[in-house]
């Protein structure tokens, strides 16, 4: 005889109606969705080839930054070497393997130690190699590593107020892997305006201008023209419109952009070209620029965006209240956008595009549509073949999968899983596969009502035979899921939370609802005797 | 009353006796897919190869052959345009792809050739890195999948069981993989959610066999390994086709009205379902004959539990 225990009558129909109560928010309209108490407004997130909408995978260049770093111990470096009269024949920064390294020759053998020392002392995280007398200095892996972790939270974070400075609603900013960072935005408009907003750094830096050396300017645009050098000045072009200039001006900075509070689009006064106002925290920023308009006052001061001088307008009066005026060659759309970018900060470092996609909100509402419809019709070609294989037993089947599809939404909804187009498949699918336990158990009950024992019993004994097997299987599968989920990324993750959803669902609704139904029609009926 | 029964009650097929034909036939197709798949590959889409994507639709009828030239003419790889749902709407593939800077430009490059009136309805960019990183990413998650299982199964069961599930299963992903380079479907992303449907399809299949198998064990003590095995395949023959059907029925479902790109994704499910199927009876099981199974390793485990207890009850 089956037994259910009272206990378990009421917690198979408590979970059954709950889980339909929380699947039901993905089924209605929008108005009737509207109308739900708060804590039901929840619908299982769609992945965006089924809403509409743009994905973006970036990559942190951290080698440039890697280079960058080297660049500047090389210069600190050199001073030091020439201050304590060290002899070297070459000193500079060199690309090795797909990173770079510091590379300094030495004339005289004696002094590698004191200059192994210095290196040490300029960057601790340096590894240092010595082969004779050439040195040869790298960044510690183990200190990229962690440099990366966090460059790569810090460029989040920027990316994130940079996207909600544009307005764009919810969207998914992630890390993946050790440099890379998804950004996922729902809805129309392609990732132009996006991809505009993330592709600059956005580095303001502000650079004296060296006064004994003149700018230069360049014949070819593409191409840049030959540069006299000097200790300590660089040059860098500045675009006036029809040509391009190459201003020298001091490698140190000044101040930066870090220091800027606020920015906002104005029009310069003088030119009635559009400009940026920009407001310096008061404790740093601020007092700087008074000192720097002090020191450089009637003197041509230079504003570098990216490496690219924006102007270098001359300081007309002493700057004491934390105001300036960022003035360039700009349109209104480049001035908001230059805004933009300075309130929301700078990147630490640059980001790369390396995959993109994005799906128009027509397409993705036609996916829907045609894996709603798949859906119900393997709902529907499963129930039926269910019912003729198993008359009123398939009838209970059919029931019990009912409920199995609403737990599943239920669940993706709790959790919060995002459902992909092989998502709704995999829904599909599992409906296919759900009914395996009821099957497992209904031959089962055949097969001992064959053998000639009493029907009420033969149903007992088919669904404690059958419990080894279903358990043996769908804890298979869930060892390969929870593998896969650990050691899989993106699509693969999402396939593997459906899997194993499906196998524990499967499970609990056919050991508790069929069982409850079967057991309340048994008690009804068994006596008489039936078969399957 | 009407009962619809696939496999009639009480066959006594000798599938074991069958499986050295099965075996070979098997044998021969996993050979062949494999040589395929070494000689002609897999057709990669831009998923793992790079590459860009374009799904527009234009305003008037474009002039094929003349768009081909053009976007042929950008130096962005091999292109491929088809026309799918209507005339003006076209999937165009460039072949190749760059990381950075480059992207843009060949996104805005395409979009020029394609005028101001055309309308996207996806774009998709790929760099060559990604591509790599999900090909091993994938490699690394099934292999430690397989591993897992194995282990699993060699612990709940024996090592044979374990060995023998894994080759039904290796059989199986070779078939889809050799379908794929085969008949050449395009492999994406989603591909590899088919495989692994299948693969766990397939795996359920022979867990439950072999858990006949070792009830067989435990009831008949006496019994030949082959008559075992034989008896457990028929008795589970009727469950095993049965949701083998239900399954395939709701992927046929998925493959007449889930559109274009389910139906992709359908197909190989099917293959797979079937495939499947097969090698759990004609593969996994009558390989355990070769394995030298130790019956009273099995039959000693926990004889009270199940089996023991429900061979006293109706014997």
């Amino acid at each position: 005889m089956l037994v259910v225990s009272r206990f378990k009558y009421a917690y198979t129909i408590a979970v059954c109606m709950l889980g339909t109560l929380f699947a039901i928010p993905s089924f209605v309209s929008q108005e009737t969705f509207d109308k739900l108490p708060g804590f039901l407004q929840h619908t299982v997130s769609l992945g965006l080839e089924l809403r509409g909408g743009s994905h973006i995978q970036l990559e942190v260049d951290l080698r440039s930054v890697e280079k960058e770093r080297q660049e500047s111990i090389v210069d600190e470096t050199r001073k030091l070497l020439r201050k304590q009269n060290i002899k070297y024949s070459k000193i500079s920064v060199q690309s090795r393997g797909d990173g770079s390294a510091i590379f300094i020759n030495l004339k005289n053998q004696d002094d590698v130690p004191s200059v192994q020392k210095m290196l040490l002392k300029i960057e601790k995280q340096l590894e240092v190699s010595v082969s004779g007398a050439q040195i040869t200095a790298v960044i510690s892996e183990a200190f990229m590593d962690e440099f990366a972790k966090r460059v790569v939270s810090e460029s989040i974070e920027v990316i994130r107020h940079r996207i909600d400075e544009t307005g764009t609603t919810e969207p998914t900013i992630l890390r993946q892997g050790r440099d890379r960072i998804v950004v996922q935005r729902p809805g129309a408009g392609d990732s132009a305006e996006v991809k505009k907003v993330l592709g600059k750094t956005a580095m303001l830096t502000f650079h004296a201008v060296d006064e004994d050396m003149e700018s230069i300017e360049a014949v070819n645009p593409e191409q840049k023209p030959n540069l006299p050098a000097k200790p300590g000045v660089v040059y860098l072009p500045e675009d006036r419109g029809n040509k391009t200039m190459y201003v020298p001006v001091k490698k140190q900075h000044s101040l930066t952009g870090k220091s800027v509070v606020d920015a906002q689009v104005t029009i310069d006064n003088r030119t009635g070209m559009p400009a940026v106002s920009i407001k310096f925290d008061s404790i740093d920023g601020a007092r700087k620029m008074a000192e720097l308009s002090t020191k450089y006052l009637g003197k041509q001061f230079a504003m570098v965006l990216d490496g690219k001088v924006l102007s270098a307008p001359v300081f007309q009066s002493v700057l004491n209240d934390g105001n300036a005026q960022i003035t360039g060659n700009f349109t209104m759309e480049e001035a908001t956008q230059l805004a933009l970018l300075l309130r929301a900060g700078s990147l630490p470092a640059p980001l790369n595009v390396v995959e993109e996609r994005s799906v128009g909100p027509s397409l993705g509402a036609d996916s829907i549509v045609s894996g709603k419809n798949a859906t119900i019709c393997a709902f529907i070609f499963v129930a039926l073949f269910m019912l003729a294989s198993y008359g009123k037993f398939g009838g209970f089947a059919v029931v019990s999968l009912t409920a199995n599809i609403m737990l599943l939404f239920a669940c993706l909804t709790l959790l919060g899983a995002t459902l992909t187009l092989p998502g709704i498949a995999g829904i599909a699918l599992s409906i296919g596969m759900a009914v395996d336990a009821n099957v497992l158990i209904y031959e089962r009950i055949r097969e001992e009502i064959r053998s000639g024992i009493r029907a009420i019993i033969a149903v007992a004994q088919g669904y404690r035979m059958a419990m080894t097997t279903i358990v043996d299987s769908n804890l298979t599968t869930m060892v390969g899921a929870i593998v896969l989920y650990e050691f899989g990324s993106g699509p693969i993750r999402g396939f593997a939370v459906t899997l194993a959803l499906g196998a524990l669902i499967s499970m609990f609704t056919t050991f508790s609802l069929t069982k409850l139904l079967i057991h309340v029609w048994t008690r009804r009926n068994g006596n008489k005797g039936f078969t399957i | 009353m009407f009962r619809l029964h696939l496999i009639p009650y009480g066959t006594k097929f000798d599938i074991v006796g069958m499986s050295r034909y099965m075996i070979s036939l098997a044998v021969a197709v996993v050979v062949t897919c494999f040589a395929f798949m070494t000689f002609k590959g897999l057709n990669y889409s831009i998923d793992f190869k790079g590459g860009y994507i374009f799904e527009v639709t234009l305003p008037g009828e474009p002039a094929i052959q003349e768009l081909r030239d053009e976007l042929g003419s950008l130096g962005l790889g091999e292109v491929s345009i088809q026309q799918f749902g209507g005339k003006n709407n076209l999937m165009i593939r460039l072949g190749r792809a760059e990381d950075g800077k480059e992207q843009e430009m060949a996104i805005q490059k395409v979009r020029n050739a394609l005028g101001t009136d055309a309308v996207y309805k996806k774009v998709e960019t790929v760099g060559p890195k990604v591509g790599s990183e999900l090909v091993s990413n994938a490699i690394k998650a099934v292999t430690f999948a397989l591993l897992a299982m194995l282990c699993y199964i060699a612990i709940r069961f024996e090592w044979q069981f374990g060995i023998c599930a894994v080759a039904a299963l290796l059989h199986d992903c070779a078939i889809i993989f050799g379908m794929f380079s085969i008949f050449p479907l395009e492999f994406s992303e989603t591909s590899i959610t088919a495989v692994l449907l299948t693969a766990s399809y397939s795996i359920n299949d022979t867990v439950v066999i072999f858990d006949r198998i070792r009830e067989t064990l435990r009831r008949h003590k006496t019994m030949n390994i082959k008559d075992v095995i034989n008896l457990s395949l028929n008795e589970t023959l009727s469950r095993t086709t049965l949701t083998a059907t239900t399954t395939l029925l709701a992927v046929l479902a998925l493959y007449l009205f889930g559109g274009k790109v389910i139906a992709a994704f359908a197909l190989p499910i099917m293959v797979g379902i079937i495939v499947g199927t097969f090698s759990s009876i004609f593969v996994a099981s009558p390989l355990l004959t070769c394995l030298n199974l130790r019956r009273d390793k099995i039959g000693g485990d926990d004889n009270r539990k199940d089996g023991g207890r429900s061979a006293a009850n109706i014997g």
